[in-house]
């Protein structure tokens, strides 16, 4: 059997027998700034910025809806069923399509649409990523396969940084099958190191604090 | 060293535009990552390192403890672990889950672990295609090549070769604009993506408290492999386990400094199992394969085992004399640079290749910007010493050993050398010019390799033993 042999070959190498406990292990490692939330929103616009991606802070809701809504014009956009979305008024939007019936709909939509509409679990400042949860509200593909993003975050969402995500949520496996940090329009630099965007992933992404 | 070997060598040293390339692209990865490791960006970057080495060690010596706790958390949430001992492993449990799942197509991130079993090759061979989906890697791939760097697997292809490669494989245009050439890539793949069956990934990191697999990637095509098709396998190194979510805080900021100089990959997915009830989304099936392929085997060695904390962020061949004159495809293994000169000798044996640890300048550059702090030259010099006392055990290198055991009982022998030593200096002496150019004599025959590099120097008219002994003389009157 395989996973005996490569347990038992382990275990002989390292000197150690079935059942042993391991070794008290180093204590994580996780520090979180002081940073008030002025701060946070300048340095999650700063981090956003020098990766090309745009910025927007709306005073309100309907502010946001109209950035967006002036945005996309009569594009076909896909939105996800994140309560805030609504809240904001966006999926009411007449080119905006939310509430898809099935994964295969949601993917055939998500195929052809020039925008993907999110908001995010969180955004960390130090990085200017978004961090993403896959759920009911939010699906994967929204944020993956258009080729422009665009995700909504309510500004009291904005945190330090990674230190302080895995502070607050160190098991993130319990929230979802699938934590995703995006930091920046997807990128390569693989033919002459010269910098493409937009190459499996949105090459644009917006990212507007509400 | 094999003769294409040494042509291969002989080949990137005399190619003026590969020089450039690869000059170029590990300069620009250098001062990329010099960048973002400054101290005034990220003071804590030497405890970050300790950190990482620390978790790493701990990982690597509590790993079967780490594995079945991965394989439990997985297990716990409705995934399926696959062990497999080598390559042959590997591929038999994929091939068996494209039968079963009617599987034409496979589509790949990036992962080096699956060129280390030739999956690829082996795929192919029954019939399943697949499809690599990183930009660098379906260049090498098209162009049936192996990867040249971890992180840049096409670094050695100019725009011009990818047009020719592109028009050759794609029946399309010639295209020289890389913007063009990669919005091409995007719309083939585009179509792989959507029609595939399984992807499969590699994996940054394995997760032990959650059963999770964590992939970078800059472009986007470790979220598509992962989200579109209704399976995803995660192909993996048993050592790439590490404890906690929590230590992600650290090798993710270490890992994409050291790599790329980003502060943190575009993409970062924290995968733990197939979607869920209530989730809208993502593959219906996850699977982890846990490769030994020769871990196991390293782990045994308590000082070279510090092997395995590598997480392949390449700085070490960006940074490496050697790497960046002879290019990646002059290493055995798919691993090249400094990690694959200690990685390949201890996963096929010391004697395939026996030259290798010798390939290196022992200039330090790889262990100074090495995130987990391997301490690659020492190891270098570990197997050296390994490659010596086997060749010896096989009676070869006689006149080396001869040479220096004489030299080891002569050096015993306070009267013996001084004796050597006066006859020496009496008949090769400065006086006589010509003893510098008895090396040019020795460019042909057994002693070629160690004098045809080498000066031979005069020896003095007097010996450190004589003139000591004259100072403590004229000290004494």
């Amino acid at each position: 059997m395989p996973r005996e042999d490569i347990l038992h070959r382990t275990r002989t190498a390292l000197g150690r027998a079935v059942g042993d406990p391991p070794a008290p292990a180093p204590p994580p490692r996780l520090n979180i700034p002081d940073m008030d939330l002025e701060q946070r929103i300048a340095s999650l616009f700063a981090n956003i910025e020098k990766l090309a991606g745009k910025t927007c802070r709306a005073a309100s809701p309907a502010e946001a809806c109209a950035y967006i809504a002036a945005l996309i014009g009569d594009h076909s956009s896909a939105a996800s069923n994140a309560p805030f979305l609504r809240e904001c008024g966006i999926t009411d939007l007449p080119s905006v399509r939310a509430n898809f019936a099935s994964v295969e709909e949601l993917r055939a939509f998500c195929a052809e649409a020039e925008f993907g509409i999110t908001s995010a679990d969180y955004a960390l400042a130090d990085t200017g990523s978004l961090v993403l949860f896959s759920s009911q509200e939010e699906a994967r593909m929204i944020s993956l396969l258009p080729p422009v993003h665009i995700a909504v975050v309510p500004r009291e969402r904005i945190l330090t940084g990674l230190d302080e995500l895995l502070t607050g949520t160190p098991l993130p496996a319990e929230r979802s099958s699938s934590m995703l940090f995006i930091t920046g329009p997807s990128r390569t630099a693989d033919i002459e190191q010269i910098l493409v965007r937009g190459v499996h992933g949105p090459g644009e992404i917006h990212v507007i604090v509400v | 060293m094999t003769g294409a070997q040494e042509q291969k060598i002989r080949q990137t040293l005399d190619d003026p535009k590969l020089q450039l390339a690869i000059y170029s692209a590990t300069g620009r990865l250098m001062s990329h990552r010099k960048a973002v490791v400054a101290p005034e960006v990220l003071p804590d970057y030497q405890e970050l390192r300790t950190q990482a080495n620390l978790v790493k060690r701990h990982a690597i010596e509590n790993l079967d403890y780490y594995l079945e706790q991965f394989e439990s958390q997985v297990v716990a949430r409705g995934g399926k672990v696959i062990w497999a001992r080598d390559a042959a492993e590997v591929a038999a449990f994929l091939l068996d889950l494209a039968r079963q799942k009617g599987a034409r197509l496979v589509v790949k991130s990036k992962s080096m672990t699956t060129e280390e079993v030739d999956l690829n090759e082996r795929l192919e061979r029954e019939g399943v295609a697949p499809v690599e989906t990183d930009l660098g890697e379906y260049i090498v791939q098209i162009a049936h090549e192996r990867p040249y760097h971890l992180v840049a697997p096409a670094l050695h292809k100019t725009r011009f070769d990818v047009a020719d490669l592109f028009s050759r494989e794609l029946g399309i245009p010639r295209e020289t604009e890389i913007e063009k050439q990669t919005k091409i890539a995007r719309s083939v793949l585009r179509q792989k993506f959507l029609a595939a069956d399984i992807g499969v990934s590699g994996a940054n990191f394995l997760v032990a408290d959650s059963g999770a697999v964590v992939i970078v990637t800059n472009e986007g095509n470790g979220r598509m492999t992962t989200t579109l098709p209704q399976v995803h396998v995660a192909i993996a190194g048993i050592e790439k386990v590490i404890p906690r979510a929590q230590d992600l805080a650290v090798f993710l900021k270490l890992l994409g400094r050291s790599a790329t100089g980003q502060p943190l990959t575009v993409y970062t997915s924290f995968l733990a199992g197939a979607r869920r009830a209530g989730e809208i989304d993502g593959p219906q099936e996850f699977y982890v394969v846990l490769l030994d392929n020769g871990r196991t085997r390293l782990l045994a060695d308590r000082e070279k085992r510090q092997s395995l904390y590598c997480i392949r962020c390449g700085a070490c061949l960006n940074h490496c004399p050697v790497y960046r004159k002879v290019g990646g495809h002059s290493y055995p293994g798919v691993y090249g640079g400094p990690i694959g000169s200690i990685l390949t000798p201890q996963y096929s044996g010391v004697l395939h290749d026996p030259w290798l640890p010798f390939a290196s300048s022992l200039c330090g550059a790889c262990a100074d910007v090495c995130p987990v702090k391997i301490e690659i030259p020492k190891l270098l010099l570990a197997l050296r010493s390994e490659v010596n006392q086997a060749q010896a055990a096989a009676g070869a290198n006689r006149l080396e050993r001869f040479g220096f055991r004489a030299w080891a009982w002569a050096m015993r022998h306070p009267r013996i050398y001084e004796m050597m030593g006066f006859m020496g200096s009496a008949l090769f002496g400065d006086r006589e010019k010509w003893i510098r150019r008895v090396p040019r004599l020795f460019q042909y025959g057994p002693l070629a390799g160690w004098l045809s590099q080498r000066d031979l120097p005069p020896l003095p008219d007097r010996s450190f033993r004589q003139l000591w002994r004259a100072r403590r003389k004229a000290a004494k009157n």
